[in-house]
């Protein structure tokens, strides 16, 4: 008989074991699918916390965050069109913290370098840094995907610029719009990518009342839930700082 | 006393591995279903007709689906890694235990599945012989373990386009990549209903078996003269299920081959017997 066929297999067994062995398992295959739906029951019904989704999926989503940054390098650029692949209709996805209620000629920009000392900067100011253009495809966590094209600021360059090398070394930068009502927390080395602008410029022209005007958060390595529009704080954190979508349940890291 | 020849069909790895997969998979699916919700534009049509929409607003509300992305993609980053390990370990145990002998299609598995396809469909009598699986199911198991590593393939290069970038452009870039993490999705759907129908047909002999790995084996397997296109038909004399050698020898790797007592009607080159893939 030979040693891999299939009919080598084939046994002489008496009724009352093939019984025998077939009750055997199918209580083991009942018992394992209980513990299964049991397992599959306590995670779906576990009480949410502040996060909006059930902690033991956060933890996974703390897990994956900690994994994938590993491996993040700031080298891996997303990749650049040309401009004119950007499309002329850019999707406005989102109002929160871009309300009427504001005054763009009174705004200027808030740059907490510690508690109690706060830097307050002009869109001049920032204009006057080296300009960054990047056009690349914004993807949003919803599942759509646009070229866009953008300018502004390097983040990097600004903080270089505004001797924040200190506040380079901690672990997260935290933005509110002026009115609070949204707000990111993004990690310091997504932050330093040389694509992520402060960015005052779409299809090069100044910034849409709509996409954030005077000054937004363009970060490519980020779904668009991080490119917080109409910037009114900036700060810096060891901790991770609020973040409005990961407070409704989605991932904090949100990385590409 | 009375004895039974049963068949030692599905190895207890591969019983963990089908039925771990089983949940897991329809989790995957279910939570993906919830993430596609956020950006539903795939449909079937051309220019302004749509055949089927994916999905109708009933189909949704049926499935209570809207408005819980975060919640689905938590799920699916949760699930993707049971998804992966349990698809590894099991392409691992196929490779390692030999068990893709009996999985694998071989040369002669397209042309008998069409065979396989019209007994189904009771457009012809008797069934090309076969071993643990017929060529259809070959060729479909083989298939869906394709389908899993496309899905992982195309997931991670919609999960992470900037730092897999390659792995992106490889997929024919992001949005293609999603659509394609789609398509394989709608696959498992139609495997899985092709799948249950094909189980409830074949009986309760042949579904327990995936529980308990044995199967009572029927007096007479089908032998069908139609097959005698190949030469070997002739080769089984002895008590064994009527299987030509070349079932098994088609698909035996080279060193197993040599391994084996005594050749009997061994193929002369067996170099030339690699699996089709």
């Amino acid at each position: 008989m030979r040693k891999n066929s299939f009919s080598s297999r084939e046994v002489q067994m008496e009724g009352k074991d093939i019984r025998r062995k077939k009750l055997v398992s199918f209580a083991v295959f009942i018992a394992l699918l209980s513990v299964g739906y049991f397992a599959w029951y306590k995670l779906y019904n576990q009480p949410q916390g502040e996060g909006k989704i059930q902690p033991a999926l956060r933890s996974v989503l703390v897990t994956n965050e900690r994994l994938f940054s590993k491996f993040y390098s700031a080298n891996r650029k997303a990749k650049s069109y040309s401009k004119s692949d950007a499309t002329a209709n850019v999707r406005v996805n989102g109002n929160v913290g871009v309300g009427d209620n504001f005054d763009p000629a009174a705004w200027h920009l808030k740059v907490a370098r510690k508690t109690g000392d706060t830097l307050t900067l002009s869109l001049d100011d920032l204009k006057a840094l080296p300009k960054t253009e990047v056009v690349f495809d914004f993807k949003c966590v919803e599942g759509w995907n646009q070229v866009t094209y953008w300018g502004g600021v390097r983040v990097s360059d600004f903080l270089r610029k505004y001797n924040l090398a200190p506040q380079m070394a901690m672990g997260y930068v935290g933005m509110v719009t002026p009115d609070s009502a949204y707000y990111v927390g993004v990690d310091m080395p997504s932050m330093l990518q040389p694509q992520t602008l402060l960015c005052y410029e779409m299809n090069g022209k100044p910034l849409p009342k709509n996409q954030g005007a005077p000054l937004r958060l363009i970060i490519p390595v980020k779904y668009g839930i991080k490119h917080l529009k109409r910037i009114g704080t900036i700060f810096f954190s060891n901790t991770k700082p609020r973040d409005y979508w990961a407070e409704l349940g989605y991932d904090y890291y949100a990385g590409l | 006393m009375s004895l039974q020849r049963a068949i030692k069909k599905h190895p207890l790895a591969i019983r963990w591995f089908h039925w771990v997969n089983f949940p897991v998979l329809a989790v995957m699916v279910w939570s993906g279903l919830l993430i596609y919700w956020g950006n539903d534009v795939y449909r079937l049509g051309w220019g302004d007709k749509t055949l089927l929409k994916f999905f109708p607003q009933s189909f949704y509300d049926a499935l209570n689906v809207p408005f819980r992305l975060a919640q689905g993609m938590a799920f699916h980053f949760l699930f993707m890694w049971l998804f992966f390990i349990n698809g590894a370990l099991y392409v691992l145990y196929t490779m390692f235990s030999g068990e893709w002998r009996f999985l694998l299609p071989g040369r002669h598995s397209f042309r008998e599945a069409w065979q396989v396809v019209l007994h189904d469909l009771h457009l012809r009598k008797g069934l090309p012989p076969q071993e643990k699986y017929n060529a259809a199911q070959r060729i479909a198991y083989s298939a869906i373990v394709v389908f899993g590593f496309g899905s992982l393939v195309t997931g991670l290069a919609i999960y992470k386009p900037i730092q897999l970038g390659w792995l992106c452009t490889l997929c024919g870039g992001y949005a293609f990549a999603r659509i394609l993490h789609f398509a394989l999705t709608i696959g498992y759907v139609l495997f899985f209903m092709v799948h249950i129908i094909q189980v409830l047909l074949a009986g309760w002999n042949n579904f327990q078996a995936m529980v308990s790995g044995i199967e009572v084996v029927k007096e007479v397997l089908p032998v069908v003269a139609a097959s005698a296109t190949g030469p070997d038909t002739e080769s089984a004399s002895d008590d064994r299920p009527h299987i030509p050698d070349t079932m098994e020898t088609g698909i035996t790797h080279p060193e197993a081959a040599i391994n084996d007592l005594p050749p009997v009607n061994d193929n002369p080159n067996p170099e030339t017997n690699e699996p089709a893939l």
